[in-house]
Formats: C-alpha cells, structure tokens, sequence
C-alpha cells in the first residue's frame, strides 16, 4: 500500500518540478508523456480491472445458466427410462405373482397374457418362463427358443441370486440389441421358475431423441462398463466401446467441461442409475451454447475497446490543452517579466539621464557663457595676428557646447516622458504632418514616402507631442535604413477597439540578434551617429500611452514596425 | 527704452555663469546687478525695482520659485524670466502661473536671451500704460 502511494506520489511530485522548471520545448514534450501517461494509467487500470471482473462475472453467469437447463435434462431423462424400465418390470412380476406355473406352462395362456402386455406395453418383443433349471419351458415370441437352457448365462445367474434383474443391452441368441427384464416366483410349495421378458432398445432410442437436442449435441446411454447401450452420434454405436472414459460415478445429474475425443470443447452431462447398469450422458459443444456468452464477451471486449480509446483521446486532448495554456502562462509570464524589466530599465536610464543631464547643463552653462564672452571680446578687438583663428576655435567650443545641449535636452527629454497630456486628435493628419518634417531629406534622396491613411480612422484621445516623438523617430529610423530612391509606407487602419499605424520600409533589414536588442536604451545600429534612445523613447512612450509596439525584419529586405493604440476615453472624444 | 537704460538682476549661485553673463551683457550695453542667492535678490528688487530679473530656479536657501512668488507680490512689475538647469518643463510651467514672463534653459543663447528680455520690458511698459 505504502508502495501503491509512493508510486503516486513519485509522478506528481515530478510533474510538479516539472512544472518549476517547463521552460525548453523539450521539457514540455516530457511533461506532456507523463501527464499522458498518469491519466492512461489512473483510468486505465481501474477501467480493466472492472472489464476482467466483469469477464470473469459474465462467464461464470453464462455457464451457470447453460449447465443448469442440461443437468434438469438429464435428471429428466434418466428419470424417463428408470419409469419405463420400472414399469415393465413391476408388469413382468405382477404377470409371475398372477398366474400359476402350469398357467404360464400353457402356450396358448402364455400368448394371451403376451398380446396383452405388448397391448399395453410397448416394447416386449417376446416373453419365456424358464425353471429353476435354466431350461426354456414355455416361448412366446418371434424366434424359435423353446427348449433353450440358460443355466450358464449370467443373467440367469443374477436373478437366481437376486430375484429380479434388469440386463445391459446384449445380443445374445436374437442378433439384435435388447434388454431382458427377469423375476424370478417361488410357490409355497418351494417349486421355483422365472419369468423373463425381452425388450427392444428402440424405445431407448425414442426416450433420448423426445430430449430434442440441437444437431451437434448428442446423448446416449452406456453402461457402467463403457459399452454403448444405445447409438451415439460421434462416441460409437450400440454395443462398441464409449470413446471417451467414464466420468466418476454420481447418482446426481452432474455437468462436466472436457475436451471430447473429436477435440472439441464440451459440456458432459450425466447421471448413473442406482436400479440399472446405465450411465445417461448428453453432450453439448460449447461454441453452440456460449453462443450467447462469445456475443456478450465481443460486446464487453467493445465497449473496453472504444473505452480506452476515449480515454487515451480524452487524456491526449486535456494534456495538450493542459501544455497550451501553460505555454501560453509561461509566454505571458516571460512577456511581463520583459516588460517590467524594460520599463525598469527605462525608468533607471530615465532618472540616470534627469541626474546627468542636469548635473551636466551648468558646467556647460559656464564654458557657453566663458567661450561666448571670448568671443565677444575678440569681435570688439581690432585685427591682430590669430585672431581668426583664436575665433575659429571659440566658434568651434561653441558648436561643441551646442551639440552638447542637443544630447543634454534629448536625455533630458527621455526623462520626462513620463507626463502624459491627452487630448481627441486625427492621427492621419498628425502622421502627415510628422512625415512632411522629413520631406525635404525624402526629396534630396529621392525617397518615396507613401502614406495610406484609412478615411475611417477614428479619432483617438492620447498625446499629441509623444505621438509625433513616436512617429518622427519611426521616419527617421525607416530614412536611415533606406538607399536613395528606397520605399517608405506609413499604412494607417482601424481596429476593433483602436487604431493600428504600420511603417514599413525595403531597408537593410535586420538580424534576429538585433532584434532581440532594438527597443533597449543606448542600443544603436547607426555606429556613431545615434544615441540609441530613439526607439527605447518609442517603446516607453507607446507603452505609457497603452499601446503596443512590434517589429518584424529580414536581413536586405526590410522592416515593419507595427503599432496599436487605444481608442482612449469616449467622454473626450465627444 | 535703450538698452543702456535696462535696470536687469541676475541671480544664480553659480558665480562664473552668472559673472560671465553679467559681462556679456554689459558689452551689450546693458547693465545687470548681479547677485547670489534668493535672500540678496529679494533685498536688490527691494532696493531697486528691476525691469527685467533673470532667476535660476535652482539655488540654495530661498528656491526661485519662492522668490518669484514674493517679488510679484511686493513687485508686481518687475518682469522675471526664469532659468532652469535641468529639462522638466514643471518648474517653467509652474512659474508662468506665478507670474513669471517666460522660462529658459541652461546653456543659454545671449541673442534668445536679450530678445526676451527686450519682449517682457515692451510687455511691461505696455502693461503700465494700460494700467495708467
């Protein structure tokens, strides 16, 4: 039992780890074999436990009710040749205790005593008195037996020593099979003779075909030495050997399952006679009486079938479902996690950039002040040898201070991101006059860019200077990527629920490496030219305004970026 | 009005931007009195009303958005433009509502400078004639 349950316990345990650590497609197809497998087998045993019980059940039901109908049929018969035999009996000594010897020594007596029994009775085919003898006094009957002496014959014997005998089938003097029924009468006077009649086994015949068996059933009696008394359909005719052995002797109607010497799988039944040396045996095929049964067991061996079928669909099904929404869980999740660490990220490089950018402007302030007084000073001064060049370089300290405060603003800009104002605007109209900021770089490069904005666009509540950020960072990246004369194409549609604006352009195109990085901060493919902030601006800013980005590129032939966004409030709009 | 007859106060804690600006002006011909911090600013607009005040919102002791807030309480014409070091545009839009004329951030162009200074002295005594 502890075994059984830590059995149990094992898989979940494992399933559970796996669970943990179900990250790599590998670890899935593992998860999902077990899980697979602990529902096959938490279903399928109990599930064949029942069908084998249920088997075992049905069978031993179905033989119960085949073996019953054949023993009552057996008892019944046997009951019908211990009635014939006993009443011809009691006939032959009733006609010996009735007359007198010299009565039954007088032919004509002993012919009109005959037609009457043989009246009544079927069967006797002849009737003889014999004396003490064994010598045949008086014969009625069809052969020629007058005078014949029985002294040695064992049937005479047998009643002499038990007053009344019933034979075995036999020959004897006649050449057919009958039976003899002998009583021996004793007179007060001690005078002793017997009454003996003969009886034709074809009234066995009748008994054992009013059973009314099927045709490959078969009965027969034989007697306690295996001598057929009757014919049998397949164990041998009258008088020849029973094929088979005989089976233990019960007085009680007894059913027995064997194999019969024609190979067949059989039922026997059968019943010894307590007054007579018979054995009744009847027997049945098997596949003819578990005709029922084979029906039942297909039926049983079916349902088990199409049983485990639904539950190897059933388990397949849920684990595959069960493997889906963790996959998916473990997407989200893995997203979320993206997506806290970005904004982190962001949020660090945000508060990072507040710090530097400040703390940068004032010592900028001073050199822009210092310089721009330098330069002041040497306008003021008359012409002296340097002097263009001493004003070249504050010139040059100036554009330096200058592209200073650019970065400074930009990273400062970043920063502050962060305020969202929102007001109803027409995106189309807000793509197109980003797009026109671009138009004069477009044009020296023979640029072609197409805008395609649905007449049905919605108008959306969000931010219009974050939005124009947005986008004027989409055209100058798509600018950057395109050759001369290269495509760009701003497509603009409706979504259930908001809007979404694809820019596309046939560019350089990019790796599945730099994709991975394209919306981290500082993170730039233009080596020296950009600060890498861009589309980590983009990213923030979409995000914040609770929209959606992606970006799908090919390495030579180009990029698309994708953004979603939201409606934004109803009540603004109106 | 001249530029030779502006009356401008600058303020900031940080002596060479200031001093040197002081300067670049005063080679413009415009004369400016500078000073250090809030507390001496307040004193200088006490002393001598100012047309134009340049203020850093950033300094030590009293901020310059406390002492724009007083100035145009006691000092309702002197036209301030703020000066901010760093790029939140809170503290700019939070002192337009004080009163401030106009904001800029640091580093400065001396020409954009001078213009809005010439803008808010035009805005002032445009003011004080409607006021008359």
């Amino acid at each position: 039992m502890r075994k059984l349950a830590a059995l149990i316990k094992h898989p979940l345990r494992e399933l559970q780890s796996d669970v943990d650590e179900a990250v790599s497609p590998e670890r899935y197809t593992m998860l999902r074999r077990k899980i697979i497998a602990l529902i096959v087998a938490a279903s399928l045993i109990p599930l064949s436990v029942m069908a084998v019980l249920n088997y075992y059940e049905h069978q031993n039901a179905m033989t119960k009710e085949i073996q019953n109908p054949l023993r009552v049929l057996v008892n019944k018969t046997k009951n019908s040749f211990e009635l014939f035999l006993a009443e011809r009996t009691s006939t032959v000594s009733l006609i010996a205790s009735a007359y007198s010897y010299g009565e039954l020594a007088d032919e004509n007596k002993l012919a009109r005593i005959f037609t009457v029994m043989k009246k009544e009775f079927d069967g006797f085919v002849d009737l003889g008195l014999i004396d003490a003898h064994g010598n045949q006094i008086n014969y009625v009957g069809p052969y020629a037996l007058k005078g014949k002496n029985y002294a040695e014959q064992r049937w005479f014997q047998e009643v002499r020593l038990k007053g009344k005998y019933v034979s075995d089938v036999f020959m004897g003097y006649r050449k057919f099979p009958h039976v003899i029924i002998a009583v021996q009468h004793m007179t007060e006077d001690g005078r002793v003779w017997i009454l003996r009649a003969t009886l034709d086994t074809r009234q066995f015949e009748r008994i054992i075909a009013s059973m009314s068996l099927e045709p490959d059933a078969d009965a027969f009696l034989v007697n306690t030495q295996g001598l057929m008394q009757t014919s049998s359909n397949n164990y041998g005719k009258v008088l020849e050997k029973l094929s088979f052995p005989l089976p233990p002797q019960t007085y009680e109607p007894t059913v027995l399952q064997m194999i019969d010497p024609l190979g067949r799988d059989v039922f026997l039944s059968y019943a010894y006679f307590p007054e007579a040396d018979f054995v009744l045996m009847a027997v049945k095929p098997k596949a003819s009486v578990l005709k029922t049964w084979y029906t039942v067991r297909g039926d049983l061996l079916f349902i088990f079938a199409v049983g485990v079928a639904l539950v190897l669909l059933a388990a397949v099904g849920v684990t595959d479902a069960l493997i889906r929404r963790m996959k998916e869980a473990e997407d989200r999740r893995e997203l979320a996690l993206r997506e806290v660490e970005h904004s982190q990220k962001l949020s660090s490089i945000g508060r990072l950039a507040a710090g530097v950018a400040h703390e940068v402007n004032n010592p900028l302030a001073i050199i822009n002040e210092k310089a721009g007084l330098m330069k002041d000073i040497l306008s003021l001064q008359g012409e002296f040898p340097s002097k263009d060049k001493i004003l070249a370089q504050v010139e040059s300290i100036l554009r330096a201070v200058d592209r200073c405060r650019g970065i400074t603003h930009r990273m400062l800009g970043f920063a502050r991101r962060m305020d969202v104002t929102n007001e109803a605007l027409d995106l189309g109209e807000l793509i197109a006059e980003t797009a026109s900021f671009l138009s004069n770089e477009a044009m020296h490069r023979k640029v072609d860019v197409r805008l395609d904005i649905d007449p049905l666009l919605p108008r959306i509540v969000s931010d219009r200077s974050q939005l124009q950020q947005v986008f004027l960072n989409l055209f100058n990246n798509a600018l950057a990527a395109v050759p001369d004369g290269g495509v760009i194409e701003a497509l603009a549609r409706p979504e259930s629920d908001g809007v979404c604006v694809t820019v596309k352009d046939n560019g350089c195109g990019m790796s599945d490496e730099t994709l991975k990085h394209i919306f981290e901060p500082f993170f730039t493919t233009k080596k020296g030219k950009g600060t890498g902030l861009g589309l980590s601006i983009t990213y923030g800013i979409v995000k914040r305004l609770g929209g959606e980005i992606a970006v799908e590129s090919t390495t030579g032939v180009g990029t698309t970026l994708t953004i979603t966004l939201p409606i934004g409030q109803r009540e603004a709009l109106a | 009005m001249n530029t030779n007859d502006w009356k401008i106060l600058l303020v900031d804690d940080e002596h060479e931007f200031i001093t040197t600006l002081a300067e670049r002006l005063e080679l413009r011909g415009i004369n400016a009195r500078v000073v250090f911090d809030g507390e001496s600013a307040l004193l200088a607009v006490a002393e001598d009303e100012p047309h134009v005040m340049i203020l850093d919102v950033l300094m030590p002791g009293i901020k310059g958005l406390e002492v724009l807030e007083r100035v145009k309480r006691t000092n309702p014409n002197v036209q301030v433009l703020l000066l901010t070091g760093h790029g939140s545009t809170r503290d700019g839009i939070e002192g337009m509502r004080l009163g401030a004329f106009d904001y800029m951030m640091k580093p400065l162009n001396i020409d954009t400078l001078i213009e809005k200074m010439e803008s808010a002295i035009d805005y002032a005594s445009k003011a004080a004639k409607l006021g008359q």
